[in-house]
């Protein structure tokens, strides 16, 4: 027995040390296949999910822009958030219902919150493009908070930390719901961004 | 849980004689309770990363006229992605009314567009599949890997593809398409909205209408 022991304390720590936790998403999006094998960033992301009816989530991987950014978004539209609904936000792992419902849905129970928010997603259309805000809010916070980063340990700014987006669509998406979200990102003059796959071998002799 | 196992012959043990004892632990519960927080290791965490493409588009606000101007016709390659997953591709530049441009259809397997793309792109792509082989072979790194890729990629008269999706594809058509990009080593290659002239091809090559009566209305709707 001894040695079972042994083998399943070792597996344990591999698995401890080796992997992540699987990140909660409103929706399940299976990306499409792709030969590319570049790795995502591990911090200094926003991400942008895309489900096949073209709701759009968000999500941040820092909280303390999460708080941020609701708190600017909200100035945008003219609604104060308590400080519990800040800290509420911010410990969210995505968003994405309209910002007039947000103070209703920070209210609800998490389960609740699971419930509904499949129902909603960023409006992103040329008459309310609320996720143009959004992304637009998410650069400001980021690059404050960087810049206070940098200050205060100045070694770090010869890195040039960047932010960096990531789409994670849906395969079965319309393109012109992905077309929409780009032409946004690309009136914020975002021209780089990642779009998330999955991977496929490379074909041989390609 | 452990049990204490005394070793000898009972009571007959002479006197003075140290007793030997060998504990025996128990480890079920141990094993049991480590298979279980495997598990949940196993199934509650991932253990790869995603891949992700990086792509970069042209700026908005910058008038991509000039761009357009660089492009020669004879490097020059438009795809326009279709209906239920179909791809068609022309060559050169179109003229303004679309008149000389004849459009070939092709689909997304290997003997499909990533063939016409190879043989168009053949010099490029046989001395990237050298650069692969050294690769794997571990002769060069990384680092220089990527950098005569790039190099690689720059030389003059490679083909320069413009992608243009229709409102009917779908975002694998368009990973597919970008996938092939990677595939075939093509350095240059953007992603354009399609335009008037492009449905028109569609729709005459295919003899489908809706792809300018969609067009059409979205016009309507958003006049409106």
């Amino acid at each position: 027995m001894t040695a079972m022991s042994d083998v399943t304390v070792l597996l344990l720590t591999f698995f401890m040390l080796t992997s992540t936790f699987i990140q909660k998403e409103p929706v399940s999006v299976s990306p499409p296949q792709s030969v590319s094998e570049v790795k995502i960033p591990e911090s200094n992301i926003v991400s942008i999910l895309i489900d096949p009816n073209g709701k759009v989530f968000m999500s941040f991987d820092n909280p303390k822009d999460r708080e941020a950014a609701l708190r600017e978004v909200g100035k945008a539209y003219n609604i104060d958030f308590t400080p519990e609904e800040l800290k509420k936000f911010s410990l969210l792992p995505s968003f994405g219902v309209p910002i007039i419902g947000m103070q209703k849905f920070l209210g609800l129970s998490p389960e609740d919150q699971d419930k509904v928010i499949t129902n909603y997603g960023i409006p992103c259309d040329s008459t309310d493009n609320q996720f143009k805000i959004w992304m637009q809010t998410a650069r400001q916070v980021w690059s404050e908070r960087i810049q206070d980063v940098v200050r205060e340990n100045p070694e770090l700014a010869a890195r040039k930390p960047q932010l960096a987006i990531a789409i994670k669509a849906d395969a079965n998406t319309p393109y012109p719901l992905i077309r929409d979200i780009m032409n946004t990102l690309q009136e914020l003059r975002e021209q780089r961004y990642n779009l998330i796959t999955s991977l496929r071998n490379a074909p041989a002799g390609a | 849980m452990a049990e204490i196992q005394e070793n000898g012959n009972g009571g007959g043990r002479k006197k003075g004689k140290q007793k030997k004892i060998t504990i025996r632990v128990d480890f079920t519960p141990m094993v049991d309770m480590n298979m279980l927080l495997i598990t949940f290791f196993m199934l509650c965490t991932t253990m790869s990363k995603p891949q992700t493409m990086e792509i970069s588009m042209p700026r908005k606000d910058v008038k991509d006229e000039s761009e357009q101007d660089k492009l020669k016709a004879s490097e020059a390659i438009t795809v326009l992605l279709g209906k239920d997953n179909t791809v068609y591709y022309y060559e050169g530049l179109p003229s303004e009314n679309y008149e000389n441009t004849s459009l070939m259809e092709t689909n997304f397997s290997a003997e499909g567009l990533r063939a016409y793309l190879l043989r168009r792109n053949a010099s490029i792509a046989t001395k990237a599949a050298e650069l692969d082989t050294r690769k794997k072979n571990l002769e060069i790194s990384d680092t220089t890997y990527n950098r005569e890729l790039s190099e690689l990629k720059k030389e003059k008269g490679a083909p320069a593809v413009v992608i243009k999706a229709s409102d009917f594809a779908t975002y694998t058509n368009l990973m597919d398409v970008l996938d092939e990009m990677l595939i075939c080593k093509i350095g240059r290659y953007s992603i354009v909205d399609i335009e008037q002239g492009d449905l028109f091809l569609l729709k005459e090559f295919t003899k489908d209408d809706s792809y300018v009566v969609h067009q059409e209305v979205i016009e309507v709707y958003e006049e409106q």
